[in-house]
């Protein structure tokens, strides 16, 4: 079983916050708290984007590793 | 604010627990430190059961505390093997005991539940105790709850308002972070690299580097006592080879235990340990002066800024920007952590 990892990444020369929960699914904002609100509310409001996992985010140009 | 129980704790370097009785207050729990003959490091309660007399006020003989009030006499375990001027024992006559392990340096205290007590759940920093490195070290006593230390820890932004000339430099700030929370392991990541910094005052002077540095700072967060800071420094452009050792950079591990001891009150354990110049004394005193400096800035700040949270009123309503993900990771996590670990019933 893999871990339990959310990950946030804070995209390079924005102010915009990219969250990736262990499950896959994904969020952007700009506001830390809404962010870990969402992720910490796993699995309210979560859905993964199709094949997408948390090592792996849908959108990897945008996600810096 | 309230304190995550059933948790390991740092009480003491191993070197301050010896054959004197060491008074020490951790979550609200005063307890007393000393070393059996045999060398092993010892907690009991710091209240003789009679009068509630502090034992660290009193004194050992062997490995038993006489009570330096009326000499009820305990043994390691707590237990009374000597009451004045009568044969019976009370059966109620005995101290607390905690569960205590040596790691890293650090005599680890378990405040809770003993039943629950695990010795493989504390986190580990083998740096402080690896001939291979260097360690300078310290404890501060904070006028300040543990959350604005684990806070100021947790955004290394502030090194660049608080620390400039020490530690910090404008990259700090300007360059931003990444984080991660491992839920099955209860660890906060916080990563910031600098791929070309200004070198600090503190890292120069250490390491001789001359000019422009690439600098990492990869934080670990163990809620709720131990933090390290991975803090990787070399020149400019220097990066890991692909395979074999990082022998091109330096590399110091900043650590320290986040001990609550009274609602208001914390103590600052910190190291640092270096795999560099690691026979120069000269280096040795220049870090252990310059991160005593550094620490000390911190712990006027937050003396400060507890003075302003304790005059306001609860739940003012304070603002969080992106450098606060990693701390409010934090947060979250100690928040559960002292739900969880509360005694049944006092939550609603």
């Amino acid at each position: 079983m893999t871990d339990r990892v959310y990950r946030v990444r804070w995209m390079p020369g924005t102010d915009t916050l990219f969250g990736v929960c262990h499950c896959g699914a994904e969020r952007t904002t700009q506001e830390p708290v809404e962010l870990w609100d969402w992720l910490l509310g796993h699995p309210a409001g979560h859905e993964p984007p199709h094949g997408a996992t948390n090592d792996q985010p849908r959108d990897t140009a945008r996600v810096p590793a | 604010m309230a304190f995550a129980r059933n948790q390991w704790f740092v009480a003491a370097y191993g070197g301050e627990v010896g054959r004197d009785l060491l008074a020490r207050t951790v979550l609200g729990e005063a307890l007393v430190l000393y070393r059996t003959e045999a060398g092993q490091a010892v907690a009991l309660s710091d209240r003789c059961v009679h009068r509630r007399y502090p034992l660290s006020a009193s004194r050992l003989d062997g490995d038993t505390i006489v009570c330096g009030y009326h000499g009820f006499t305990y043994d390691a375990g707590g237990g009374c093997v000597f009451v004045p001027g009568q044969q019976r024992i009370p059966r109620t006559a005995r101290v607390l005991w905690y569960p205590v392990v040596e790691q890293d340096s650090f005599v680890w205290v378990w405040i809770g539940d003993r039943d629950q007590a695990d010795p493989a759940a504390i986190p580990r920093a083998p740096w402080l105790a690896d001939p291979r490195y260097a360690v300078v070290r310290g404890m501060e006593s904070l006028d300040a709850r543990y959350g604005l230390l684990v806070d100021n820890l947790m955004d290394l932004s502030h090194e660049t308002y608080l620390h400039g000339g020490y530690i910090g430099t404008p990259e700090v700030a300007d360059t931003p972070i990444t984080t991660e929370v491992d839920e099955d392991k209860g660890v906060v990541y916080v990563s910031r690299h600098m791929d070309d910094s200004a070198c600090p005052p503190f890292y120069a002077q250490s390491t001789g580097i001359q000019g422009r540095i690439t600098r990492w700072q990869d934080i670990e967060y163990h809620p709720p006592c131990l933090y390290l800071l991975h803090s990787r420094i070399a020149p400019h452009g220097v990066y890991p080879p692909a395979d074999g050792p990082d022998s091109a950079a330096f590399h110091a591990e900043i650590v320290y235990a986040i001990t609550p001891s009274k609602e208001h009150t914390t103590y600052d354990f910190w190291a640092v340990a270096r795999d560099f110049a690691i026979d120069d004394e000269t280096v040795s005193e220049y870090l252990r002066t310059s991160n005593h400096t550094v620490v000390m800035q911190d712990v006027t700040a937050l003396n400060l800024l507890e003075r302003v949270i304790a005059a306001e009123p609860d739940r003012y309503q304070e603002l969080s920007i992106n450098i606060d993900t990693g701390g409010l990771a934090a947060r979250r996590i100690l928040a559960r952590m002292v739900e969880s670990g509360a005694p049944e019933g006092s939550l609603r």
